[in-house]
């Protein structure tokens, strides 16, 4: 990866989400390029192809159209090459059962979207900083889980 | 069949920079962990095919001098936490001495270059640890909490839960069942 900014993508068919997650991520003094996606058929048709870089950390909301957060979950699980993607759900549900099943099925943060924008930015600094330590310091990302 | 292994990191690392160092026919002295000294003269070319070589076993070669001092410090801590050294000075104590620098620099530099705190980083560290000796060695949180050397399990579980979000049992069964699915 390189070490100078972290390559991040969102996919969230809410137009408000998108926009103020970019704006959080522009205030925070972590380096990053986010690419953003309207809904799972679209993240998914990007990362199965092989000329885009894969990104350090892919944020997912899990109700979207066409294609749910949790069937791209469960298709980027199956495959070799995305074990290296760190994956949070970004969600407006907080159910208990949802959060230990996604955890179950592979995610490793779990975010319940804050309403206010400056909690948003804690929170994201947060998965963004942990994330950074579980790249550069050879910790084994197999026990990385995180909720926010 | 299915192995469950558990990994010797100080151990794994040095035998694997041992044997790629002597492929490379490469004379050297290992000085502290993760830190060697090359004792003959060796050309550019065949340094960085040596670099591109430990590369690919994840191994970097650290040139930014910042960076070396970040790493050492990370080096310290791990080793200070995963082989559970008994050190009966505070931490800030123990990382100037070994680092042989004042500790406000090493902290400053630290938080500017990782983005997160030298406090920070061993706390991760040791819940990380926990993690491990939870899933892999089945120990309890009470001994485990002993082995850190934590005031108390109440201690150790509330700092967990407010590292990862999630309690130390939610952690062992989430693992438990994915070991299930897979």
């Amino acid at each position: 990866m390189n070490s100078d900014y972290i390559n991040l993508a969102l996919a969230d068919d809410d137009e408000d989400d998108r926009l103020f997650f970019t704006e959080a991520f522009e205030e925070l003094k972590v380096k990053s390029k986010v690419s953003l996606f309207k809904d799972g058929i679209e993240l998914m048709d990007y990362l199965d192809d092989s000329n885009n870089a894969i990104p350090n950390l892919l944020f997912l909301d899990l109700n979207m159209p066409k294609k749910s957060g949790l069937e791209c979950l469960k298709e980027i699980k199956a495959s070799q090459r995305f074990k290296d993607m760190a994956i949070a759900i970004y969600s407006t549900s907080a159910s208990e059962e949802d959060i230990e099943n996604t955890f179950v099925i592979g995610a490793n943060v779990y975010i319940k979207k804050p309403n206010d924008f400056e909690k948003l930015k804690k929170v994201l600094s947060e998965v963004v900083t942990t994330n950074w330590q579980y790249h550069t310091s050879g910790l084994n990302k197999e026990n990385f889980l995180l909720r926010l | 069949m299915k192995l469950l292994l558990k990994f010797d990191f100080t151990k794994v690392c040095n035998a694997v920079l041992e044997q790629r160092l002597e492929a490379h026919q490469l004379k050297y002295q290992q000085t502290a962990f993760g830190e060697i000294e090359l004792l003959d003269k060796v050309s550019e070319e065949k340094l960085d095919l040596f670099y591109n070589d430990i590369n690919d076993f994840g191994i970097d070669v650290v040139k930014d001098p910042k960076k070396i001092v970040i790493q050492k410090i990370k080096d310290v801590i791990v080793d200070m936490v995963f082989n559970e050294k008994d050190i009966n000075v505070k931490t800030s104590v123990y990382l100037a001495e070994q680092l042989n620098e004042n500790y406000s620099y090493l902290s400053n530099l630290f938080s500017e270059v990782t983005y997160t705190s030298i406090e920070n980083f061993i706390i991760l560290q040791k819940i990380e640890y926990t993690k491990i000796l939870l899933t892999k060695e089945e120990l309890s949180l009470t001994e485990i909490a002993f082995k850190l050397n934590y005031s108390s399990v109440a201690h150790l579980s509330r700092q967990f839960k407010n590292t990862t979000g999630i309690t130390p049992s939610a952690f062992q069964r989430i693992i438990a069942k994915r070991k299930q699915i897979n």
